[in-house]
């Protein structure tokens, strides 16, 4: 023991201690309190907020996307299904040794290298029990493969998706378009919640015409999940409401036998029904696979497809624009009696080329014809007559006249990329060149030449507004939709347009029954191709319109010009005459002759329809 | 009957005082462990194989408090300075030799166990620094004071450099709170106080990257929600989501579904404040209340300086524990590992506290009974 110098005093230390103690107490009760309200604060105070954060933490917000429209033809024929495709997918944290399970499943399935190296990219990002996509779209034989050998794959699962599938094909490519993957534009356009857990999107067509119907409403569940991510159990659903199931007014025979009349050339064959504007086939040569779309298409394919020289993936149906050529002469001709700048009886004579007053330049005709009336002049299609009736109607009247079928804008169609062709006029011509309008542009603009423009669709709408005696209906794709669980078809109903009148109903008759010439009179255009031993009455008219321009005294040999630049091919008919179920255009490009070559065709479509469909 | 019950002691009364034990502070450790037990089961995930660790873990920390309950503190006060100076040369040793476990160098691999001697540094500082004034007149005058501080600073120092930050302040608060309850006089404590928030800055410069980031993080953990901050986040989301009822024993969203870290170590008070709420939490820090002023109150009853002060030290060591757990879990204080006195998972700290609880029972049991 120490010596103890000063003293020590024990009471004083003790009291000195028990103050000590004291304050140490209070200290520490002071300091509990402390603790206490923080917890008060903490679980009373902000209990609701600190409650919607845990519940945020553990329940997820999952969508459950909507199955996607089925697309039919007018007779229940599926043009768009949703298929199961299968794709193999790895769970990480499942395989042991993921080197020797990618190589023996490469002796399986057929696995890229590229693929190999994306799959182990994808790997990195994912949590260890996120099955990651290794290989897409598997054959049946590679499905089998697998099945047979599946016991030898921990961890590796075949997964079913639904994709889109077109099973017609090229054949409808261009009347359905397609879906994709969901690009950056149009991410920025769509509502994202809509499509939240949608990967794909109309791009073309019907499909992306009716995205909106077809689509269906998203469905959603909560799910509870951990820390990690993994999906617990499902708290809460609400399931996602399909698509509509569209059904279209094509017929698949008839867009198949179209397809196979066309075959071997570029151009399109539009048919429709002229009493209610149900479009019945609608072809534009050559067409694409759309299935090549729906998984993403290689960049290799696709510039092919691009650049293709008679340009697969262009809808000539809706998009091409052609001059019009000698299939506008009916309606000159009605816009003519109209006015009264000519009558069906008025007789002229064409020596085979036509001269403006006080002018030497001719305007050349296709041949001689002699003496004409309205009449031969379609049956024949004479440019002279025209030439003149153009010339005494004026570009006003004609291009206003013009304009009431509908030619210069758009039909409206339901479907995307439809462009308005060119109805020129003299505000057109000083808008866009700053120039004043010729007279000698008003005769070829009677014959369906220079600036004109239309699209096969307007021509089929055209000629319906024809066949129908001057009433309109909008074309339109779409029939109806499926509604309910019975199946029903429930029918869109069509659209009237302000109809084409004429001051006396018998003008009509007087355009129609020539159209009729053209098959039915020894020198109509189309009569020995076209109109001889059909078996009803066809109305319609021929057409050949340049692509390459001749010169005045130059002649026009088949033979000896580049394939390019041939005629382009034109017809456009109704039938039956007396009572039209069908109203067709056709164009074939670099056709040359529309008598020779498209009013065949046109014939065939109005056979198949009339004779084979509907018997 | 009412003679005879002073004199007439029941029969259990007679094996707690034969055995060296005080019935209320056995009873309180008792109520926390068995309550820790609970939450554990919660915490863990249910896993009763962490809990059979544990069981076995507080079997041994018993035996240690039984042990030394059984040793008159006359004793313990001889050993004390030899006690302190192995303390010290161990902690040397592991400077040199240590392993390294969690980015720190805290363990001696003594073959057979793994020892930390900073957590044997908790009960030798204060040891030490009682020994220093148990037969020195109080209260103490500044020379003394010096000495008493490098004997608190050396081993803080140490074990600070491990780095062991919250060891470091348990064992510094341990030798501290015995210079207080020595009697250091309030002016040379608040100039002291002064000196520190002076040194403040210079102590910054001092800590290590990840000491000053618990700092910052403290202060505005949103900052860095899914690193530093998440512990902190995910915890106050636990004990506030909890509100005064508690979500239930097993139901707390927050750990149950892993979302709260360290949560049987720890973070267990954030699972416990979840699943019992305000109401749960304010029983258990009533219980904490209870052992510590228990501790408070044997101490003022010990009849010599040296069992005054080491006892009070203890019982207030015991209240930092809670305190300094409690104040990060709920996001007073910064991160320090600092585990929940007789809760937390693990047998490192439940060995000390059940050792000093032990002194504590001894310094009561040991008295003389002599007439007032």
């Amino acid at each position: 023991m120490p010596v103890r110098q000063p003293l020590k005093n024990h009471y004083q230390e003790k009291r000195l201690f028990l103050a000590r103690v004291v304050i140490l107490m209070v200290m520490v009760t002071l300091l509990f309190g402390i603790v206490s309200a923080r917890l008060g604060h903490l679980q009373v105070a902000s209990y609701s907020h600190f409650s919607t954060l845990s519940q945020n933490n553990r329940v997820r917000l999952e969508a459950l996307p909507p199955p996607r429209g089925l697309i039919f033809d007018r007779n229940g024929v599926v043009l768009a299904e949703n298929r199961p495709a299968y794709q193999l997918e790895v769970t990480p944290e499942q395989v042991t040794d993921m080197d020797a399970t990618l190589e023996q499943l490469a002796r399986i399935v057929h696995l890229e290298e590229a693929r190999i190296e994306r799959f182990r990219r994808m790997l990195k990002g994912k949590r260890p029990f996120q099955a990651v996509p290794l290989k897409l779209n598997l054959t049946d034989e590679e499905l089998a493969n697998f099945a047979v050998n599946r016991h030898r794959f921990p961890g590796v699962d075949v997964e079913a998706r639904v994709a889109r599938h077109y099973p017609q094909g090229a054949s409808l490519a261009h009347v359905l378009g397609y879906v994709g993957r969901i690009d950056e534009r149009e991410l920025a356009r769509i509502d994202t919640q809509r499509y939240a857990g949608t990967t794909h999107i109309g791009k073309l067509g019907i499909e992306r015409f009716y995205e909106s119907q077809l689509h269906g409403h998203v469905g959603f569940q909560k799910v509870e999940v951990n820390a990690q991510g993994r999906t617990l159990r499902v708290l809460e659903r609400e399931p996602a409401t399909p698509g509509r199931d569209l059904v279209l007014s094509l017929d698949v025979r008839l867009q198949r036998a179209a397809e196979e009349i066309l075959d071997g050339y570029a151009g399109a064959i539009v048919a429709m029904d002229p009493r209610n504007g149900e479009v019945l086939a609608m072809v534009s040569m050559p067409s694409f696979d759309p299935n090549l779309f729906v998984h993403g298409i290689s960049r290799s394919v696709f510039q092919e497809l691009r650049t293709h020289r008679r340009q697969p993936l262009f809808n000539r149906a809706l998009s091409g624009q052609y001059p019009p050529g000698s299939t506008l002469k009916p309606v000159v001709g009605l816009a003519g009696l109209e006015h009264g700048v000519t009558t069906a009886e008025r007789t002229m004579y064409s020596p085979g080329y036509y001269t403006l007053p006080n002018d030497t330049r001719r305007y050349r005709d296709w041949r001689y014809h002699g003496t004409v009336n309205l009449d031969r002049a379609i049956a024949q299609s004479s440019d002279v007559y025209f030439y003149d009736l153009g010339h005494k109607l004026g570009i006003d009247r004609m291009s206003s006249f013009l304009g009431r079928f509908g030619l210069g804008e758009r039909t409206g169609i339901d479907s995307t990329g439809e462009r308005q062709g060119l109805l020129p006029s003299r505000e057109w011509k000083r808008a866009t060149y700053n120039q004043p309008w010729y007279p000698g542009e008003t005769l070829i603009t009677a014959i369906g030449q220079g600036y004109m423009l239309t699209t096969p669709l307007q021509l089929t709408s055209l000629t319906s507004t024809l066949a129908m005696r001057g009433e309109r209906v909008r074309p339109h794709l779409l029939r109806g939709h499926i509604q309910g669980d019975g199946g029903e078809l429930a029918l869109d109903e069509s659209e009237p347009l302000a109809p084409v009148q004429v001051s006396r109903p018998e003008y009509w008759d007087q355009v129609r029954e020539p159209m009729e010439h053209v098959l039915h009179r020894a020198r109509g255009t189309a009569h020995s191709s076209a109109g001889q031993d059909a078996a009803y009455r066809i109305a319609g008219k021929t057409g050949t319109s340049q692509v390459f321009g001749l010169g005045e005294e130059e002649e026009y040999d088949e033979d000896e010009l580049a394939m390019h630049l041939h005629d382009h091919a034109l017809f456009i008919g109704y039938a039956p005459a007396d009572d039209p179920r069908i109203a067709v255009a056709v164009i074939v490009e670099h056709g040359g002759s529309g008598g020779r070559v498209a009013a065949p065709m046109a014939r065939k479509v109005m056979d198949y329809y009339l004779l084979e469909m509907e018997s | 009957m009412f003679h005879t019950a002073a004199a007439e002691v029941s029969p259990g009364r007679q094996i707690l005082r034969a055995l060296h034990l005080d019935l209320p502070l056995l009873g309180g450790i008792s109520l926390l462990l068995a309550l820790g037990f609970v939450v554990l089961y919660s915490a863990s995930g249910e896993n009763l194989d962490m809990l059979q660790r544990q069981g076995v873990r507080v079997a041994l920390a018993f035996g240690v408090l039984m042990l030394l309950a059984q040793i008159p503190h006359h004793h313990l006060r001889q050993w004390s300075p030899w006690v302190y100076l192995m303390g010290v040369l161990l902690l040397v040793l592991v400077m040199f030799f240590g392993e390294m476990g969690k980015g720190a160098q805290r363990w001696l691999d003594l073959g057979l166990i793994r020892f930390q001697p900073s957590e044997f540094m908790k009960l030798a500082v204060p040891m030490m620094v009682a020994w220093y004034f148990a037969d020195r007149p109080l209260p103490p005058r500044l020379r003394e004071l010096v000495v008493a501080g490098v004997v608190v600073a050396v081993p803080a120092g140490l074990i600070a450099q491990q780095p062991d930050l919250g060891t470091a302040l348990l064992v510094s608060g341990a030798g501290l709170l015995v210079i207080f309850l020595a009697g250091i006089r309030w002016r040379v404590l608040l100039g002291l106080g002064a000196l520190a928030v002076a040194a403040a800055p210079l102590l910054w410069h001092f800590m290590q990257d990840y000491q000053r980031r618990r700092v910052l993080t403290l202060l505005n953990p949103e900052s860095d929600p899914l690193g530093a901050g998440y512990h902190i986040i995910q915890s106050k989301i636990a004990i506030g989501s909890g509100g005064v009822y508690g979500k239930g024993w097993l139901n707390g969203t927050q750990s149950q579904l892993e979302f709260l870290p360290e949560r049987s170590t720890d973070f267990i008070f954030a699972v416990y404040a979840e699943e019992f709420g305000l109401l749960g939490v304010l029983v258990l820090l009533a219980l904490y209340l209870f052992v510590i002023f228990r501790g408070l109150i044997i101490a003022v009853r010990a009849q010599d300086t040296y069992a005054r002060l080491l006892a009070g030290s203890l019982s207030v060591t015991f209240f930092i524990y809670v305190f300094v757990n409690t104040g990060m879990v709920i996001g007073l204080l910064p991160v320090v590992g600092v585990p929940l006195p007789l809760f937390s998972y693990g047998g490192t700290s439940l060995v000390t506290l059940m050792a000093a609880f032990g002194i504590l029972m001894s310094i009561h049991s040991h008295r003389r009974l002599l007439a007032r």
